[in-house]
This record gives structure tokens, sequence and C-alpha cells, in this order.
């Protein structure tokens, strides 16, 4: 190297950082600043590439970058203080590590000389974000900061995609050292992600495909994760093989909802056809998909009869909860494209009329529309609220996220997702206040886009604070409050599991939702009525500012149809049959230690 | 403690485990880094997998390289749950199940062993006594007065266990043992 090249190379570690970044493509960061990250926080003050976007809560600045990175495919940067900073990152990066998104966090650290000395927002970083990272790293040496950021992104968006934590202490940060570019630096000999599937199992699961008699394709967040290629090859392998297909709610939008062979989501509040088809299925091919506690019901009577391939980057979700029959480890982008490329070469295709009856029996099960409610005239059911909602952003480009709890899961039922990366929820760890902030990360990404946040009335308060953000920033995200003054989900298990006996779930002191929005600077709309729903929707949309849409919903409504705990998925619970005192015997005794 | 032993009905729809646990020795080869072993063993606290003896130690210097002995037990898909979780770790190079590969080339177990050093204090015939037992365990002393000995004793851990059995009424103070160093036979490596 010579000395102009080394002397242009030569930083700080706060310069180093937003290089750093810049080389990778960066261009917003969701942060909050503190004492620990102050000469970092001076370099951004000091350029324009890279956009911040300052939070009202680090919570906050995590699920925007999630919400970023699932709606953009890019990775989801953010950047804390140490100590509280740091700790208030956990919930994020553990919701980043469950739903397998992209994520590097920058924490700042105390000085060097101070770690371990209790100092001043201190906390063991690493130590504590162990287990809710796929890998981090306390930088100790300047010289090596450049590269380890640049690892941060090869190990955050590669493989299964995963969050990152890099810790910098404050003196590494003032500190000079010399900045190597991404080409340059050193990847870990270690780390090495197996991408192609092997192809003597991709053949044996495209034959296994071709003799099946009741074959179902169950699909999930890997897909997406796998670009929009992957979502198109796996509408040409359904289109190919006229498979039915359902998916977990991870995995909603990558095969169109309006599509000929769509079942609906399956698992715990699934649709019953996706479901029966699943447990009577002679084939099962999973693609992307986990085997996860809410997808399979009781585990010895799932899917009993049923020959079962298992696509997944990851070899550790193979045989983990369900043993399978053709394990292909890779990503699902190629092994799809090798798939289809199969398929297609098969000497001899399976005629139409073998599945002939298990599309009968489909059609019998779709028959009992599962997904059914009791309208109303006089009070707002939350089904229709969300089915009029989706109505009305019909044939606009339109990002649904949500919180969690049973809007969440009637989002899920009745909004009907036709493209993938336009669905963002919380899926694996279930965090509360998800919705709000992952909202405003997909509206910085889309500021033409509508963005709306499906919320309950007890989600939305736990990361509200992040209004403030939205106004900032101007993006104007709606949020859409079903707000029947419960805990719905929590109130609905109190129903199922003990007696009715509302422990604690009932909302009191409920803000004014209306007053609230205008005390932020946004627009609070509020609606009571069925009749006055679809103008106040519209409304909504139209207005070009945050809202917050205070929708009062029908209170005691559950979320149908269910599984019920302990049980397989031919023993749904639907909503016809579920009189109080089905509901109320719906579990067993053994059920009732479930969650 | 392990998911597999929840009893049935339990939250999570898991059903009783009904096959056999097993007593395995994984090698892990790992990049000698800061953090590395506590990422190994938080994983194996995290997902509720049981260690019952390990050993770590730089086994490469120039390449940076520690091989950690593992040993651990678990039914047959918990035991190859483990290995895929270690794999997944970042600085993990290699992990090979020593007791599966024993198996594959014909033998029962993989070589282990164990060294250990044990203190026993006493005068008079106990003393003797305990020479006498050190010799038939080819235990050597490495320390001694005229109060007590220290013994260096390698084996498998059963030998070291029945060694500390019988010193055990003879004056036995303490024990210090490394844990399970193995390896598989044969000229290939793992």
């Amino acid at each position: 190297m010579t000395d102009t090249a080394d002397n242009g190379n030569r930083m700080t570690g706060a310069e180093i950082v937003l290089r750093a970044l810049k080389d990778n493509g960066v261009e917003h960061l969701f942060g909050y600043p503190g004492g620990a990250v102050l000469p970092i926080y001076d370099e951004i003050f000091q350029q324009d590439d890279i956009q911040h976007i300052l939070v009202r809560h680090e919570q906050g600045a995590g699920h925007a970058a999630e919400g970023y990175a699932r709606s953009t495919g890019k990775v989801g940067v953010m950047l804390v203080t140490s100590g509280p900073g740091a700790t208030n990152a956990v919930t994020p990066l553990q919701d980043a590590l469950m739903d397998s998104i992209p994520l590097v966090c920058l924490t700042g650290q105390v000085p060097t000389t101070l770690i371990g000395s209790d100092a001043f927002q201190e906390a063991d970083t690493v130590g504590i974000t162990r287990p809710c990272t796929k890998h981090n790293w306390l930088v100790k040496d300047v010289n090596e900061l450049a590269g380890i950021i640049h690892e941060a992104f090869r190990i955050a968006q590669t493989g299964r995609p995963g969050p990152v934590v890099v810790d910098i202490p404050k003196d590494v940060q003032f500190a000079t050292g010399t900045y190597v570019p991404p080409s340059e630096a050193s990847a870990s000999k270690s780390y090495k992600p197996k991408v192609n599937g092997d192809l003597k199992a991709i053949q044996a699961a495209v034959e296994l495909m071709a003799t099946a008699r009741r074959p179902i394709l169950y699909t999930g967040g890997g897909v997406i994760n796998a670009g929009p290629e992957a979502s198109k090859l796996l509408r040409e392998l359904v289109e190919l093989t006229d498979f039915p297909i359902t998916s977990t709610l991870m995995g909603l939008g990558a095969y169109p909802a309006s599509g000929k062979n769509w079942l609906g989501m399956l698992g715990m509040h699934g649709s019953y056809e996706a479901n029966m088809a699943m447990h009577d299925c002679d084939v099962m091919v999973c693609i992307g998909a986990r085997f996860d506690d809410r997808i399979t019901g009781r585990l010895n009577a799932f899917s009993p009869n049923s020959r079962k391939v298992h696509v997944d980057i990851d070899p550790s979700s193979i045989n983990k909860n369900v043993r399978v029959d053709i394990p292909i480890i890779g990503d699902v982008g190629h092994v799809l494209e090798d798939m289809v490329r199969l398929w297609r070469a098969l000497p001899k295709k399976p005629e139409k009329a073998q599945a002939a009856e298990w599309r009968s029996s489909i059609e019998t099960w779709r028959a009992r529309k599962s997904f059914s409610y009791k309208n109303s005239n006089d009070v707002i059911m939350p089904q229709y609220a969300l089915e009029r909602l989706a109505e009305a952003t019909k044939g606009r480009e339109t990002f649904i996220t949500t919180e969690v709890g049973q809007h969440q899961m009637w989002a899920a039922q009745f909004f009907g997702f036709e493209e993938p990366n336009h669905w963002m929820t919380s899926g694996g760890l279930g965090t509360m206040g998800y919705g709000l902030p992952a909202a405003l990360g997909v509206q910085v990404a889309h500021p033409d886009a509508l963005v709306i946040d499906i919320a309950g009335d007890a989600s939305i308060q736990m990361c509200i604070q992040e209004m403030s953000c939205a106004i900032q920033h101007n993006l104007p995200v709606k949020i859409f409050i079903l707000n029947n003054q419960y805990m719905g989900m929590v109130r609905q298990w109190q129903q199922l599991l003990h007696g009715n006996r509302l422990s604690n779930s009932y909302t009191e002191a409920m803000p004014d939702f209306v007053k609230l929005a205008e005390a932020y600077g946004a627009v609070g709309m509020y609606c009571d009525d069925p009749k006055e729903l679809d103008g106040k929707i519209a409304e909504m949309i139209a207005v070009k500012a945050p809202v917050i849409f205070d929708c009062r919903v029908a209170n005691l409504a559950n979320c149908f149809p269910m599984i019920p705990s302990g049980k397989a998925h031919n023993e749904m619970l639907l909503p016809d049959e579920a009189s109080d005192e089905a509901v109320a015997t719906a579990i067993d005794a053994k059920g009732r230690q479930l969650v | 403690m392990n998911a597999h032993q929840q009893p049935t009905g339990s939250a999570y729809f898991i059903s009783p485990e009904t096959a056999k646990v097993e007593s395995h020795t994984l090698s892990v080869l790992v990049t000698n880094e800061p953090g590395v072993l506590a990422r190994v063993i938080g994983l194996f606290s995290g997902r509720g997998y049981n260690i019952e003896s390990l050993t770590v130690s730089e086994t490469e210097h120039e390449s940076h390289l520690s091989r950690i002995t593992i040993v651990t037990n678990g039914t047959p898909t918990v035991l190859e749950q483990i290995k895929a979780q270690l794999e997944r770790i970042v600085p993990v190079h290699r992990v090979v199940d020593l007791t599966v590969r024993a198996g594959q080339l014909g033998q029962e177990r993989p070589i282990e062993r164990e060294v250990a050093l044990i203190k026993v204090a006493g005068t008079g015939e106990s003393r003797a006594e305990v020479l006498r037992l050190a010799d038939a365990f080819q235990a050597k002393v490495v320390d001694a007065t005229v109060g007590h000995f220290i013994f260096e004793i390698t084996g498998k851990s059963s030998k070291i266990d029945q060694f500390v059995a019988v010193v055990k009424p003879l004056g036995l103070i303490e024990v210090c043992r490394t844990g399970i160093a193995a390896m598989n036979r044969g000229p290939q490596g793992m």
C-alpha cells in the first residue's frame, strides 16, 4: 500500500463506521443518541449520504429497522447507545432472530479501559445479546472495526438471515485507524452457508411429488427471505403441479391470496381447509417454514399419513420438531429453480384425475367457510372492519404491519395478500408494540405507499411514543386500531382456559385516541357505526399525515377458527360450533397447561 | 429441563419421548477468539442440553483453532439437533460426533482419556496401602511429604472413579480432573 492510499484510508473509528455503512449500501439508519455513541452521531451530523431517523425508544429503532428490512429485502440498520440503549434493543433483536430478519445493530460501549468497572451506562452487551443474535462482536481495536462491520453485513444477510450486534467502545470511535473496503476485508472461514440444494434429494422430492394423490405445499417466511424471484418460482411451481398451497403467518403474500390453489393460512387460527388438508395429505412439501408449534398442533397427531419434504437453508430446522423423509438444505430460491426444472423434465407427469378426489375433499372443507362471522348493523365486527379496509385499499400499493393479538390473526385471515414483502408482523416472538415502529420503517423505504398498522388498543400503547417520530419525519402511517377495550387474545384465552375470569385483561383508563393523535400533531379519527365505516376509512386513506383511527368494535368477539391447545389439525373449533359451552370445554385438563 | 422430558399434554404439544437416551462425545473445532466458549456452553444451557464433561484448549496456534470436547447425552434426535445447532455458531468450523464415527468405523467407542490429580494425606499403614493401590492403578506420585501424596493418574473416567473410590477411606483430601479428551481410532483426522 502506498503512503497516499494509506493516508486516504486513515480516519477515526466514528468515520470508519459511517464509511463502512455507506460502502454496504446503507441509506437509512434508525437510532437514538447517547453518551457512548456521540462521536458517531457527530459524524452523522457532518454528512448527507445516510439519513438518520430519530425514534423515541430503542425498541422502536429495532422494529423500524425490521419493517424496513422486510419490505425492501435490504439489511435494516439501527444505532443505539451503551447500557440502557443496548438492553432496550434486546426485544427487536430476539424478534428479528425468530423471524429471520437481517438486522445490523451498532451499540456504543463505555471506553475499553472502563469495561468491567461498572461504569456509567455500562452493560455486558455482547453477553446479553449473545443468545438473541446470529453473531456479535466487541471491537477492541479500531483497525478491526471496518472488517467487522463488513462481516456483520455479510452474516446478517446471507444464509438464514438474522440480527447481529457490533459493540463499539467510545475510545475506539475516537481512535484513528485504517479503513478497509468491503472488497479487501477478510471473511470468517468457519461461516459458509449452503445455498444450493442436493440435486439427488430434489430429484427424489420431485418424483415423490409426482406420485402424490393428496399433495400440499406448505410455505413460510423463507420464501419471502429468498427474494421476489423465489415467490415467482413458487407461483410457477404451483401452476405446473396444480398442488394446493397454504402458508404460515410469515409467508403470506408469496403466493397470492386470489390464486386458485390458495387454501389460506394454516395453523392455530388458520383456515379449516388448510389444516384439514395438512392433516390428510399424502405428500407434504414444506418450503422455507419450520414446523412451529402454532402450525403443527399436537405433534403426535400432525399429518400422520404423509411423506414429507422439507426445504430449509438452516440444517438445524430439519427434523427439529417433525421428522421428514426428504430434507433439502439450501436457499429456497435455488431449490425452487431446480424443482421447477426437474418437474418440467419429468418423463411422465401425473394425470389430472390422480388428485381429483383430493380437490373435491378440499372443496367440501372450503364450503364450511371457517372464517365466517355474524355481522351486525349496530356494532362494527372486527372482521367486517378489516374486510372493508382491504376493499378500500384494493389497487393501491399497500403495506400492512400489525401488532400482536386477535387483530393480527384477523388481519392475516381477512386482508388477502397478493405480493411478498407487503406484510410485516411479529410471528415467532409475538411482540406487542411491533406494528407502529415497523410501519415507520416501511414508510421510510416507501414514502409514497399506503402503510397501515392494524393494531389493537392494548398493543398500540406499547410503542405509542413513536407517533412523535412519525410527525418529525413526515411519515404518514395509518394506525387502524380495532378497539375492543380488552387485550382481546388474552381475554379469549381466559374464556377458553380459566373459567372466563378476566384477570387484568380489561383496559381500564383507556386514552382518548383521537385526542392522543392530536396531542402528537397527528390526525385522530373515531368510528363506532358500521354504516359510517367506509366513508371514514376513505377519509383516513386520503389524509396526507399520520392518522390514529379508533375503530370501536364488538368487545367480546373471538378469533375463530381455532385449534385448541393439545388438539390436532382435524379437531378445529369452527365459528358456527363455538357455543359458549363448546368454548368452555374446548380444552381439556392437560391442554390447560398450554399457551 | 429438556424439552423431550416434559410431561404429555404440556403447553407446546410435546409428545412423550420414548427413544433411549445415549451418551455421546462431540469434538468441536472452533476459532480461538474471545467469547467462543461462552457461545458453545450458552447454547447448551439455553436449549436445555446436558454437559457431562467439557474440555477445551488451543490445538493449532498458527491457525487460531481450539478443540472443544463435550460429552453430552440425549436421544438420537436431540443429539442430531445439538450437532446442527453447534454448526450454526459462526466461529464453529466443524462438529464431529466421535461416538457415531466410532460406530461407523466398527468400534464401540472413541478413545477417551482423562487426567486427574489426587491428593491423599495420612501416616502409618494407610500410607503404604495408598502406595500399593497407586501402583496397581499406575498412578504416579508427583508430590509428597511425610504426611501426603499427590498422584497423577491417566485413563478412562471409570478407572479414575474407581481409584478415587478406593483411596477415599485412606485419607482423600481433594480431586482435580481435566474432563475427557477424545479422538477416533485409525489414521484419519476429525
